[in-house]
């Protein structure tokens, strides 16, 4: 029988209370989500927070999907339920929908929250792939205000964050740029486990050439790897069986992926590649309407 | 700590560890042992129960995270004698084999057909595909929940419906 550590149980009831009890607490409280990351992880005691302040009655305050300006603002207690059937989000970025449905499986995305995967910061994860895609921002709170960080401030390390203590993330903001879309590519070993390699896509063009494009990985390296070397080689150019091939040769290269029981190196490699390919493949077929198989 | 909530709809309270899961509460504090433990690592989805209506896998939920909240469980399916025309379907149509899953995928189910009455197979599949079998194939298992969504377009009002 799995069972954590002894700790105390806090509940909060505000953003601020929550907050106000990490301030109080100090550096041994761990705020608690869905908790389908934190309480394995406890399970096996390789988390032992002394207090544990359970954020759930938080979903009214920190649970929405809302367009503001030009941007659209995620809370960070958003359930991966919630994410999966918004269709506003769906339809401003597919690769939202992508993800969601292959992320655990139904039961655990009744708990699990947006916010819980960011902070979890598994170099495995789908949510942080696809906000890296997405060149998302991360607003973190604590009694001295607000501060907004990208996708790369945020995720300092493999399992490390830029959350400190008595903070808190509440918010993913994600612009909105015209004539774009995005897609998601996962190669999992059985339905609902952690990616072996997943890659995201986002692509924005203007007529017949991309604008911009940005590719971010799951699974193979120390973090979720946006790579610049791939939106260079893809701005101002046509899409072309080619290009892809190109692209995906820079994410193979960029990947550091580590042989475990889910593959090698040069299997993950391989997938990293080819998901590559798949996904901006799918971004731009989405955008020009075509039907986004292989040529 | 105390925590109190309402299982198959009577208040309880107790007093318990923080550390507590709720799969361990409903078993070991509540003594009603319908809900099966099984990988304790959120794979196998036999300690499914519902929280406030939405299947949850109580061996990742604290027993403290559903203070205040409405718990179901198996034991709670039957309303006054008449089985949940789920746990009649997985009579009729032979959804069981060991049972060990059973009440999990009958949890599941319930939710399933509150939100969506006439579901897809593959919308029953998808629901259920965070809990395993290794006993059925799933196919009668999903056509028991097909014969309790008929059941239930047939005849609405015997239904118990969502607590
Ligand atoms: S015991 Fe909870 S999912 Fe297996
Ligand atoms: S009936 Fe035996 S595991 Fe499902």
């Amino acid at each position: 029988m799995q069972v954590p550590a002894p700790f105390e149980y806090e509940r909060a009831t505000s953003v601020d209370h929550a907050i106000a009890l990490l301030e109080r607490l100090g550096s041994e409280a761990r705020l608690v989500a869905g908790g389908h990351s934190l309480l394995p992880m406890m399970k096996l005691r390789f988390a032992t927070p002394e207090y544990l302040i359970d954020i759930n009655d938080l979903h009214d305050e920190l649970g929405y999907i809302r367009v503001e300006g030009d941007e659209f603002r995620i809370g960070a207690m958003t359930r991966h339920r919630e994410l999966l059937e918004s269709d506003e989000l769906a339809a401003a970025f597919p690769i939202f929908r992508d993800a969601e449905k292959v992320i655990a499986d139904p039961v655990v995305r009744n708990r699990g929250t947006l916010g819980g995967s960011l902070c979890q910061a598994d170099p495995a994860e789908d949510l942080s792939a696809v906000c890296t895609t997405l060149d998302a921002s991360c607003v973190i709170r604590s009694s001295d205000g607000e501060r907004v960080l990208t996708m790369h401030e945020f995720h300092r390390g493999p399992y490390e964050t830029a959350v400190e203590d008595a903070q808190m993330l509440t918010e993913i903001r994600i612009p909105i740029r015209p004539n774009g879309s995005s897609a998601y590519e996962k190669v999992e070993r059985r339905a609902g486990d952690w990616a072996i390699v997943s890659a995201g896509a986002a692509v924005w063009m203007d007529g017949e050439t991309i604008s911009d494009a940005r590719v971010g990985l799951a699974a193979v390296g120390p973090n979720t790897t946006g790579i610049g070397a791939i939106s260079e080689a893809l701005r101002g150019q046509v899409p072309t069986e080619e290009l892809y091939a190109t692209a995906g040769g820079l994410a193979a290269e960029a990947s550091r992926p580590s042989a475990d029981s889910r593959g090698t190196e040069a299997y993950k490699r391989h997938l990293a590649d080819e998901l590559t390919r798949r996904a901006l493949r799918r971004s731009v077929a989405r955008i020009t309407g075509t039907n986004g198989q292989e040529a | 700590m105390q925590v109190t909530m309402t299982v198959n709809g009577e208040e309880v309270t107790k007093e318990i560890e923080g550390r507590l899961l709720l799969v361990h509460f409903i078993r070991d504090h509540l003594g009603l042992t319908g809900t099966h433990w099984g990988c304790d690592t959120s794979n196998c989805g036999t300690c499914v129960v519902l929280m406030d209506d939405e299947p949850v896998k109580s061996c990742t939920v604290l027993a403290a995270m559903a203070g205040g909240r409405q718990v179901r469980t198996v034991e709670g399916l039957e309303v006054d004698g008449v089985l949940d025309p789920v746990q009649e379907g997985f009579m009729q149509c032979h959804g069981l084999q060991c049972g060990f899953c059973t009440p999990g995928m009958m949890l599941t189910a319930r939710a399933l057909l509150d939100d969506n009455p006439d579901p897809t197979e593959h919308e029953i599949r998808e629901a259920i595909s965070g809990q395993i079998c290794r006993c059925t194939g799933y196919s009668t298992i999903v056509r028991s929940v097909q014969w309790a969504a008929n059941a239930e377009s047939e005849s609405p009002v015997t239904v118990g419906g969502a607590s």
